[in-house]
């Protein structure tokens, strides 16, 4: 039998996703089990088994995991240390100068690295690449030998300037490496040879940070799936939305911060572009955030940094997602002033919102939705809980909500539910409007448990043309996982006058940085259609500090070319061009893209199916736009193609609830996706 | 009146407005004084009185209290000249009108709406240089304001949306910079075009008159908010006093005393025991004085919203000559020190009034650090930027190490930025141990930069404060150290006769400087601190078993 199955696993908090495509018959099956707390490979096979008989059927398997982003999160990396320059210790502990928040001084930061884990050596190179002092071998085994007694399970070697000329860093990372007794030696360099100093050091020090936890995740991960027989590939999706081979995401784990929310990015953009969608607004609503990112004209924005937390910053390309803190456990309530606030103040998942009966007795969103007849509450999606309490959450809507605005709970109810909308409606213009798009040309995507009950209203408040509910949004990431693509990210610091510019240099670095990503895509035994290279130059106006992308398109790296290129780029962002005014190259980007096969989604669409009014459950007291109605649940999976429903009415299926606002319809289109518009 | 939901929803929208225009400039910007330090602001101001309706969240704190006395001048401007249309925008940097200091540029923009005045748009970004005697303006011998940059008046820099090329030549002729200024200049007229775009667009939207009604009850919602504080706080008189070194140009101390009083309907701030206008630049205007008031109670309660009506339930008693109360043409060069003193003596006052709220005082200084030169080939540079300190410590930990001071949001450039743009090397980038005050929740930590020239020549001008006066703790929390400066010359290492202050110095290629600056305040009393914490402060050398809060000079360090 041919190794016919490609296995999508999604790890998160609650529940583990698993995708499996049989690409000989190009049947899909999903499922979703629990997350095993401690051990999550454990989860991971059992997910597997139900769905394939035989792990050595399995060709490969890709993992979408937030072993990574937990660790950061929670602070439970390795115990690390870092050997620095002479009179920079304290690099990571000082940042940019910032601070948490701009009103209030209440704000801290501790390091992942404590103080008395970094050490200096004598060494120190020019900005202009010339050696002031060389570095000592032999100080620096003597500083690894001492953090090895302190205790540390990782190193980070970060030297000033080292992107300039990396000669002092090499010599003593080899050092390191020769006495460090795993493989946990991170080189700042190395993965990020940028100028900036904080940046280079604080993404360096957390990726060895993550290496001792992140490898011995994956090491029992990839012990596990042998035992069960599984001799494939393991691909993990990293956060700019490709994926890499497992050994690798072992040397660089802190480009997996963003994997599971990645992934679900990617599939967004497939099953959009599926559905004849080139441009969609994705919109996760979870238990405390809303997360929102963008695919335009088939592509999803990538941010060149990302701020994990507080002084956490990451400086790789990951996939751009702006958060809020607007949940269904976010809390609504009325300020001194006498306005009505909801969030960001959240009652997460537990205890969670006053329905779930857990010790809140502040209204949450989901309480709103709940009282407003818009989530079933003898059914409750997840299946930890039996069903909710309408009444508790009635009478703190009542009493904190209701009492205050001097209105009836269902308006307080739907109050509530607007605020919470407009706060997101707010996330969703940040990433277009603000970035000079329209709106009107934008799909909404809702998916996580909650974003299918908002997005009838976010699409009216922003004027989006419609929304597209996937069919299974609950298994997204999963989903993503499978379709992602094998991408490698490499970046350069050239800094120099355009006028100046060392072209056959230039030429040399790009050669370089794309023969190393071509061998990294050939390392892993993964099948590519196409081996796509993209190349950009950070440029800006001498003068300037922030730099603008610019893509350059063909070989051509003629001085004249690129100033062409960046005279387009920088007209689409800022408008006017400053003439006159002589630019600059900062970096060299050059990302090497394997497209994977994409299978068919219309694997996904209903066999059969009914029609709409063959599909009610039941018919349901339902609260909108100020009056009660009598409103038809249907069964969505039964739904047939072509099917269209009205609101105000509602659509279930096991992990999501969809709304559909009076005056809108959706309609089920040919992969089963459901289509929102206005009626 | 206009309902508590829809309010929400628009207060959102319009703060976006403010936001975006905030971006754009960070963006577009030249100066790394905007674009990194993000020393600029943005915001919507009511038609009649310039009260400041809505502003940016990334805004530059002191620039938020202080743009609408930029507004009213520019409402006074325009009803003396009669001559307001769309598409105008005026130009100043006044601060005697406007506020701060002259390298600080208000650029005012009226909106109509169906031919009448709506509301005002404004930018505020801090300029490179605009000429004086020193480059990028931070003179601390200035006696006039003629020393310290080029004064403008309020002008038309647009008139009917046509841009008006005479002034900007004025602009051009008069700074070092003239690229920076020029960048600059049309990052802040694209930010006041896009935030007038988006705007019509909210008012076609929404209309004009509910907008109006939600900025009077936003600006009636920030004034309940601060009563419903205020009716919290005893009533009685509280007094705090600091100094600041001295005005640079005479050797004397001169004292910040606030007099806060809370009533049943207010709080009166008297800053009538304060010095008398100073020969040096640390005048500040009455609109300069009031805006920092304001920051310091946004920072004590960060959940009123950043409009007028926070004002509102407020008293100020500034006496004519004082300090707080220059007039043309006394220099204002160095008005960030004097505004961080008035927000300390309000966090002292405060301390007393409500401790659980309180913060011990911050670094309480911008040290404002210039070296500037020729390089080999005759080509002039220039390093200037601000450096940073502890913040306080208060009741739920202790102090931020090298935070940004309480008046900006600014970031510190990279090392690595710096050493490839200057001949300089930093040879020392670290916290200062036993920089910050103690207590039973400590200061956070200042830092020592020591900075080596490589070319012969180099001039060094630093402009700071805190050299003899302590950054204070609060609730029986321990003053933090003071700023020091040294500096190499051939017969050995420095210090400045004014303590915080020099101008003139002159390395030669191979030198250094070092600045150590302030921790913050402690919290509380040192004996309570948990002896684990105090442990790990020893263990990693944030406090030494010396506990010296004084410096080593530059040979010790070598």
């Amino acid at each position: 039998m041919t190794k016919a199955f490609i296995i999508g696993v999604d790890v998160g908090g609650t529940f583990t996703d698993i995708f499996a495509l049989d690409e000989v018959s190009n049947r899909v099956t999903i499922t979703k089990i629990p997350s095993t707390l401690g051990d999550q490979s454990r989860g991971f096979v059992e997910g597997i088994e139900r769905l394939v008989d035989d792990f050595a059927d399995i060709r490969t398997i890709v993992h979408g995991t937030t072993a990574g982003t937990n660790a950061l999160l929670e602070r439970k990396g390795g115990k690390t240390g870092v050997i620095t320059t002479e009179g920079f210790r304290d690099v990571l502990e000082m940042r940019r100068r910032d601070r948490p928040k701009t009103w209030g001084l209440d704000g801290s930061f501790t390091p992942v690295i404590e103080r008395e884990n970094r050490l200096e050596v004598a060494e120190r190179m020019r900005a202009d690449g010339a050696v002031l002092t060389a570095v000592d071998p032999a100080a620096v085994r003597q500083a690894a030998q001492q953090l090895l007694d302190q205790g540390c399970e990782a190193c980070c070697v970060f030297f000033i300037n080292g992107y300039a000329n990396d000669e002092n860093e090499r010599i003593a990372v080899e050092a390191v490496r020769s006495v460090w007794p795993s493989q946990h030696v991170t080189s700042a360099v190395e993965i990020l040879p940028e100028i900036r100093e904080f940046e280079r050091a604080s993404t360096a020090s957390l990726n060895a940070y993550l290496q001792p936890v992140v490898t011995h995740y994956f090491d029992r991960l990839e012990k596990s799936l042998r035992t069960a027989g599984f001799g494939g590939e393991i691909l993990i999706v990293q956060s700019n939305g490709g994926v890499m081979a497992i050994e690798q995401a072992k040397q660089l784990p802190v480009k997996t911060a963003l994997s599971g929310p990645a992934a679900g990015v990617m599939a967004a953009q497939h099953i959009a572009a599926s559905a004849g969608f080139e441009n969609v607004i994705t919109c996760d609503m979870g238990g405390t955030s809303f997360d929102v990112s963008m695919v335009a004209r088939g592509k999803s924005a990538l941010a060149a940094q990302t701020a994990i937390d507080f002084g956490m910053v990451i400086r790789s390309p990951m996939i751009e997602i702006t958060t809020i803190g607007a949940g269904g456990g976010s809390i609504a309530a009325i300020d001194r002033g006498g306005m009505l606030c909801v969030g960001p103040e959240s009652a997460g998942s537990n205890p969670g919102p006053v329905c779930y009966g857990l010790g809140n007795t502040r209204p949450t969103v989901t309480d709103a939705n709940v009282v407003l007849g818009r989530i079933n509450a003898a059914k409750p999606i997840g299946g930890k809980l039996a069903r909710l309490d309408v009444e508790a959450a009635r009478r703190a809507i009542e009493e904190h909500v209701a009492k205050p605005l001097g209105c009836d709970v269902y308006a307080a109810a739907e109050a509530i539910i607007r605020v919470a909308n407009a706060r997101m409606s707010g996330a969703i213009r940040l990433v277009s409007i603000e970035r000079g798009h329209d709106p009107a040309e934008f799909a909404a995507m809702p998916f996580g448990g909650g974003g299918a009950l908002h997005t009838g209203a976010l699409i009216r408040d922003t004027g989006m043309k419609s929304s597209l509910v996937p069919r299974y949004p609950g298994v997204v990431s999963a989903l993503g996982c499978v379709v992602a693509d094998m991408r490698h990210d490499g970046v350069r610091t050239v800094n120099r006058p355009l006028a100046a510019l060392d072209v056959a240099a230039l030429q040399a670095d790009l050669a370089r940085m794309e023969a190393a990503g071509r061998a990294a895509l050939t390392r892993a035994d993964v099948r590519f259609e196409a081996v796509e290279r993209l190349v950009e130059l950070d440029m800006l106006y001498i003068g300037q500090t922030h730099s603008v992308p610019v893509p350059i398109p063909a070989d051509d790296l003629s001085v004249a070319a690129i100033q062409t290129a960046f005279d387009a780029a920088y007209g689409a962002v800022f408008g006017r061009l400053l003439d006159g005014v002589p630019c600059k190259v900062m970096n060299l980007r050059v990302a090497m893209i394997g497209h994977r096969p994409k299978f068919d989604l219309s694997a996904l669409a209903p066999e059969g199916g009914r029609k709409a009014a063959e599909c009610v459950l039941e018919m349901r007291d339902l609260y909108a736009d100020g009056a009660m109605h009598k409103a038809p649940v249907y069964d969505r999976l039964a739904l047939a193609v072509g099917e269209v429903v009205h609101g105000p009415c509602l659509l279930e299926q096991s992990d999501t609830t969809i709304y559909i606002d009076p005056g809108m319809l959706g309609r089920v289109d040919a992969f089963g996706n459901l289509v929102i518009t206005e009626g | 009146m206009i309902d508590p939901v829809t309010l929400s929803i628009l207060s959102g929208r319009l703060e976006q407005i403010a936001d975006e225009m905030d971006a754009t400039l960070y963006r577009a910007a030249f100066n790394p004084i905007i674009a990194e330090a993000h020393d600029a602001s943005h915001g919507i101001y009511d038609a009649e009185t310039g009260d400041t309706l809505i502003q940016g969240k990334e805004g530059l704190p002191i620039f938020v209290g202080v743009m609408s006395f930029a507004v009213r001048s520019i409402i006074e401007k325009a009803r003396k000249d009669g001559d307001l249309a769309p598409g105008d925008v005026y130009i100043f940097n006044d601060p005697y009108a406007g506020g701060t200091h002259l390298s600080d540029f208000k650029l005012v923009r009226p909106v109509f709406h169906d031919g009448k005045l709506f509301c005002w748009l404004a930018s505020a970004g801090h300029w490179h240089d605009v000429g004086g005697n020193v480059a990028g303006n931070y003179n601390p011998r200035a006696t006039e304001a003629f020393q310290e940059a080029v004064v403008i008046p309020p002008v038309k820099i647009s008139s009917g949306g046509q841009l008006r090329r005479d002034i900007i030549d004025i602009l051009l002729s008069n700074t070092r910079q003239p690229r920076s200024l020029y960048g600059d200049l049309n990052g802040q007229l694209n930010s006041l075009e896009l935030g007038a775009k988006r705007l019509g667009e909210l008012i076609t939207e929404t209309g004009g008159e509910r907008l109006l009604a939600t900025f009077a009850e936003l600006r009636a919602r920030a004034e309940r908010m601060m009563l419903a504080r205020i009716a919290e706080l005893p009533k009685a008189t509280f007094a705090a006093e600091d100094y600041l070194d001295n005005d640079g140009v005479t050797d004397e101390k001169l004292r910040i005393a606030l007099d806060l009083t809370v009533t049943e309907t207010g709080m009166v701030l008297d800053f009538s025991r304060s010095a008398g206008a100073c020969r040096g630049p640390l005048n500040i205007s009455r609109g300069t004085a009031i805006a920092a008031c304001y920051v310091a109670i946004k920072h004590l309660f960060p959940d009123v919203p950043a409009n007028g009506g926070v004002l509102a339930p407020i008293t100020f008693v500034i006496p004519e000559g004082s300090i707080l109360d220059a007039v043309h043409p006394l220099p204002t060069g160095g008005y960030t020190e004097t505004i961080m003193r008035l927000i300390d003596v309000i966090f002292q006052a405060f301390a007393q009034i409500t401790p659980a709220n309180a913060y011990g005082n911050a670094y309480g200084t911008i040290n404002a650090l210039t070296l500037s030169g020729r390089r080999d080939d005759g080509s002039r540079w220039v390093m200037f930027s601000f450096f940073g300190g502890g913040h306080g410590g208060h009741a739920r930990g202790d102090g931020l190490s090298h935070g940004n001071a309480p008046i900006s949001t600014s970031t510190i450039p990279p090392i690595e930025v710096l050493e490839a743009a200057n001949p300089v090397l930093f040879r020392t980038w670290a916290l200062r141990p036993d920089s910050a005050g103690a207590g039973q929740h400590r200061g956070g930590l200042g830092a020592i930069y020591e900075i080596e020239t490589l070319t012969d020549d180099t001039e060094v001008t630093l402009f700071g404060e805190r050299g003899r006066f302590a950054p204070h703790g609060v609730a029986g929390g321990g003053d933090a150290a003071n700023t020091r400066f040294f500096y190499q010359q051939g017969d050995g290492d420095f210090e400045p006769e004014m303590a915080s202050k020099i101008m003139g110095v002159r390395l030669r290629k191979g030198q250094r400087v070092r600045l150590e600056t302030p921790g913050g305040g402690g919290y509380g009393d040192p004996a309570a601190r948990d002896p684990a914490l105090t442990a790990r402060d020893l263990r990693c050398g944030y406090v030494t078993e010396a506990g010296t809060s004084g410096a080593s000079d530059l040979s010790a360090a070598e």
